[in-house]
């Protein structure tokens, strides 16, 4: 990896003119000429309402993942701005105390696992396979069961709510509240619902972390790796350890439920605390699973609008890796007003310390970057710019939380409210924004109007401050969070009028975001390959990428191929080899691991609806087992099982591969 | 200043040492944390700014990075770790032994205070001899909730099936708002109580006052009040010290009219508010566990002539 020898600043270089006119890149209008009509033939796949059920494409399935959270990112939206109309006036009538519990703990629940986690996917399905220079992902058809089980559990979450039984014990559902005292079926709609999209997650981060390991494009060494692979690839093994006991603790808690066990029951000789350490085991590593990606994004987004490779590259990929890694030892400085011993919370608040270090690294990395380049200014790099100043203010109050007492001071008040929000969105949601501003020309194919997206970025920005920067005081002035209403005289009206009017402010700034987006939908502002001259092997394809990504799989030779002088030639030196453009079959390239060393073409499926077959049979074990129908529950998970044998058994179009050495 | 009287739950105006600590800890920590957000904000809006037209340089920048994402911060985090071990020592033990106990009991959606020593019971009002190190034993009746005095000490859960020992002092005389952190139902949000701090002597006549039996009925109303609150729904859940009212489930009434509001700091205790409350608190609480109470306004009034009685 020589960023030395990289030509930093290089804008989009055509050489070929009648393909610059087409915006496309010389070398892929090259490739595509020799190959392209072939492959187009091969990757073909069913069109219409059929294809739309049986697609496998990681593109499709990306997109799709992207419109799904964001459809239930708009609903906890609106949930949030009901909850801010409540709390805009002190003893407020709007909703009804049950109805505001039921609120919030919906929104968590929903922005946690139906918004933020998802929408990580949806990036890393679309993006993950173009920036390693690949076909698809590992297993196409288990990404289509992913997103498939992601919807299904999603809806199902979210009918509990017209039916009046939504959960209503907050998005981490503290036993016993949730448990014996829960008075209705929100918390097993809340526990089927988690354990039923935590099939998803699994699957997809094996997935994705395949996808990473096997299938790099030759010459990408772990050193070429971009950031945002590193990061999703930390990201999906994070899933991986963190599910498990958020899992357990479902299972435990649905069988309290439902069957009355006692797991949780203290009289039962069951535990209380043991839900909290359980839960936080999964959910404190969930706010890196959620962020890490995104910082991911971050680091796409700024070398490019830099102009300059990003800096201190293996320092950023270190931080990155640490943090998935000590974000398992931290989730006891949720529990600090337990009661917990003295040596315990010490233990933890050294441990939440440290994790503020490598996010020190990766956010000087990129404010080195910034400083070391020449800045564009775009839509993308103000929101990344945005997400710098929001996460900063949200991590140094992050650090607040390691002083014991001071923890016990706020946590559960307002306070909290604030900082997580400033991490949440301001580490995530504005990261996301970015991603969608930088990206969207590569995912539709269209130009976005920068002006309008930039004064989108300004309504959203000061909406998002004014909303959650007043609940740091009404915090510190004893404000506890999950209340739905307060009286007057408190101290805490004028903040959560400014709050309420805030946030009013934000959801404008979403719907301007919105129309921005839709806009470019309906006009033909068509985007060339690469319209931001950006550094990853994505900006090589069409835009949007063929359903084969690249016609010739290039040669990475360094970490920022599209800055390089080789990687973009090699994909006109490869045109005639077959190993590279795989136009007999349906077929991806597969390489070594750690140094990316061609190991030959690998069969890749075909279109197929057993994905979606066996989502919806699990979907109905799932809701049998909800409606208490035990036997009906049982046949239909039968189904799954049949189901899954027959995916596994027929394999249509799959052509057995020679193995090849590598 | 002076708060004596005023209603005070704001972190800002600490009473107490443990909130004297947070408040102190605050300002170091906002201090510090101002500033890193000022430079940081400053490099990220500076390089927007004034990089637009720079040359572009290489190179890695991993000095750049070293220093000031790892070695500078380190040093402020383990100073960080410092003052939260410092912390931690301050809040665990009074500076001398407590001198009395006081048994907190976290219900949906009220607080039970017991004085253990003196057999006394009350409800959502916590006094405490003023300057004195309060010993408190934490624990709930139903779910989890959180002891919340922003003014006087952090939170610390109230865990069914676990006891939490803790402590608290009061340096200045006054009335200090408490209310539940822990998210614990749909009236959570009516979960408030107040710690009031006397001086010794007051205290001592507060404690022998709610330690002593009820006071019988004199009035032919409270007479008549009394047969109604033993005989009917009231007692089933109400305990009336020195009546056959021993119910267990709601705040014990021996001395009602003490207190200065009703329903966990809901409504203000006066006779108004009172009748409402018996008649249908459900309107005033939604959710609440006390379910309407259908007497006619003769049994009503005497129910109430009685409560009010109970000083």
């Amino acid at each position: 990896m020589t960023t030395e020898q990289v030509e930093p600043g290089r804008d989009v270089w055509p050489r070929d003119v009648e393909a610059a006119a087409a915006g496309m890149l010389h070398e892929r209008a090259v490739a595509e000429g020799a190959v392209g009509d072939r492959l187009r033939e091969v990757w073909e796949e069913e069109p219409g309402f059929k294809g739309f059920l049986t697609t496998v494409n990681h593109k499709r399935i990306g997109r799709r993942y992207l419109v799904t959270a964001g459809f239930f990112f708009m609903l906890a939206g609106i949930q949030a701005l009901v909850m801010r109309t409540q709390l805009g006036s002190p003893n407020n009538g709007v909703v009804s105390a049950e109805t505001y519990n039921q609120l919030f703990s919906l929104h968590g629940t929903a922005m946690i696992f139906f918004f933020a986690t998802p929408m990580n996917s949806g990036f890393g399905n679309f993006f993950l396979p173009l920036m390693v220079g690949t076909r698809d992902m590992a297993f196409p058809r288990l990404n289509a069961l992913s997103y498939w089980i992601f919807l299904f559990s999603g809806l199902f979450m979210f009918a509990s709510l017209p039916l009046g039984m939504a959960p209503d014990a907050g998005w981490f559902a503290y036993v016993p509240l949730s448990d014996r005292f829960s008075s209705t079926h929100g918390l097993e709609f809340y526990a089927l619902g988690l354990l039923f999209l935590a099939v998803s997650s699994t699957v997809g981060s094996i997935n994705l972390i395949v996808t990473a390991l096997k299938m790099r494009a030759p010459g990408m060494t772990l050193a070429r790796v971009p950031v945002f692979v590193w990061a999703i690839v930390t990201q999906s093994f994070m899933l991986l350890f963190a599910l498990p006991p958020l899992d357990v603790a479902n299972v435990m808690l649905f069988m309290d439920l439902r069957f009355h066990t006692q797991f949780f029951v203290e009289s039962g000789g069951g535990d209380t605390i043991l839900w909290q350490h359980l839960f936080w085991l999964f959910g404190h590593p969930d706010v890196y699973i959620i962020v890490l990606p995104a910082m991911g994004i971050i680091s796409s987004v700024i070398p490019t609008f830099a102009r300059r490779p990003i800096a201190a590259y293996s320092f950023v990929v270190l931080a990155t890796v640490a943090t998935g890694i000590i974000s398992f030892g931290v989730w006891v400085h949720h529990m600090f007003a337990v009661g917990l011993s003295d040596v315990a919370q010490s233990f933890f608040a050294a441990a939440t310390l440290t994790i503020s270090l490598p996010a020190g690294i990766q956010m000087f990395a990129w404010l080195a970057t910034m400083w070391r380049g020449r800045v564009v200014v775009t839509t993308a790099l103000l929101y990344a710019v945005g997400f710098i100043v929001t996460f900063v203010i949200g991590g140094v109050t992050g650090v607040m939380f390691a002083v014991v007492p001071f923890d016990q001071q706020v946590t559960d008040s307002y306070f909290v409210v604030a900082h997580f929000h400033y991490v949440l969105f301001g580490g995530a949601v504005m990261p996301m924004l970015a991603g969608l501003f930088y990206w969207w020309p590569k995912m539709t194919g269209r130009s976005l109007h920068e002006k309008a997206g930039m004064w989108s970025f300004a309504v959203v920005f000061v909406g998002f401050n004014l909303t959650f920067f007043p609940m740091h005081l009404a915090g510190l002035l004893g404000m506890p969070r999950r209340i739905y209403t307060y009286d007057d005289g408190l101290g805490w009206t004028v903040w959560n009028v400014l709050s309420t009017a805030g946030s009013y402010v934000l959801g404008a700034g979403f719907l301007l975001t919105l129309g921005v987006f839709v806009e470019s939908l309906l006009r033909q502002r068509w985007a060339p390959d690469d319209p931001w001259g950006g550094n990853t092997l994505e900006w090589a394809t069409a835009s949007p990428p063929e359903d084969y990504n690249f016609p010739v799989v290039p040669t990475v030779h360094s970490l920022n191929p599209l800055w390089d002088e080789q990687s973009l030639p090699s994909m006109v030196e490869h045109r005639h080899d077959g190993v590279r453009t795989m136009t007999d079959k349906h077929e991806a390239l597969r390489t070594s691991e750690l140094d990316a060393r061609v190991e030959g073409p690998m069969a890749m499926p075909s279109d197929t609806p057993v994905p979606l077959w066996l989502a919806l049979a699990l979907t109905l074990s799932v809701v049998f087992l909800m409606a208490g129908w035990y036997v009906a529950s049982a046949v239909a998970f039968g189904l799954v099982a049949a189901i899954a044998a027959y995916w596994m058994w027929d394999r249509p179009d799959v052509e057995e591969i020679e193995e090849e050495a590598g | 200043m002076s708060r004596i009287g005023a209603e005070d739950h704001s972190t800002f105006s600490p009473v107490g040492p443990k909130s004297d600590f947070t408040t102190t800890a605050w300002w170091i920590l906002f201090a510090v944390a101002a500033f890193v957000c000022v430079v940081v904000i400053a490099l990220a809006v500076g390089a927007v700014v004034a990089r637009r037209r720079a040359t572009v340089h290489g190179g890695e920048a991993k000095g750049i990075v070293l220093t000031f994402g790892v070695v500078i911060p380190a040093l402020v985090l383990a100073a960080t770790f410092a003052l939260s071990i410092v912390g931690i020592a301050k809040v665990a033990k009074p500076s001398r032994p407590a001198a009395i106990t006081i048994d907190v009991v976290g219900h949906q959606w009220w607080w039970e205070v017991r004085y253990p020593d003196s057999g006394a019971v009350t409800a959502n009002e916590i006094h405490v001899p003023v300057g004195t190190p309060v010993e408190l034993r934490l624990t709930s009746a139903d779910v989890i909730h959180s002891f919340w005095v922003p003014a006087v000490m952090p939170k610390l859960d109230l865990i069914p099936g676990h006891t939490n020992d803790t402590w608290l002092t009061v340096d200045d005389a006054g009335t200090y708002r408490g209310q539940c952190a822990e998210y614990c139902g749909v009236q959570h949000a009516h979960m408030a109580f107040s710690v009031v701090a006397q001086p010794e002597a007051d205290f001592r006549s507060w404690l022998q006052g709610q330690s002593s039996p009820a006071r019988t009925p004199t009035t032919a109303a409270q007479k008549k009040g009394y047969d109604v609150f033993t005989s009917g729904s009231c007692a089933t859940c109400h305990t009336v010290r020195g009546t056959p009212a021993d119910g267990q489930v709601g705040p014990d009434l021996t001395h009602l009219a003490t207190r200065a509001k009703l329903a966990a700091e809901t409504i203000p205790n006066d006779r108004g508010h009172l009748g409402g409350w018996i008649a249908n608190s459900q309107q005033i609480k939604p959710g609440n566990k006390m379910p309407p109470q259908p007497l006619s306004p003769r049994d009503l009034t005497a129910v109430i002539a009685y409560l009010e009685s109970l000083e």
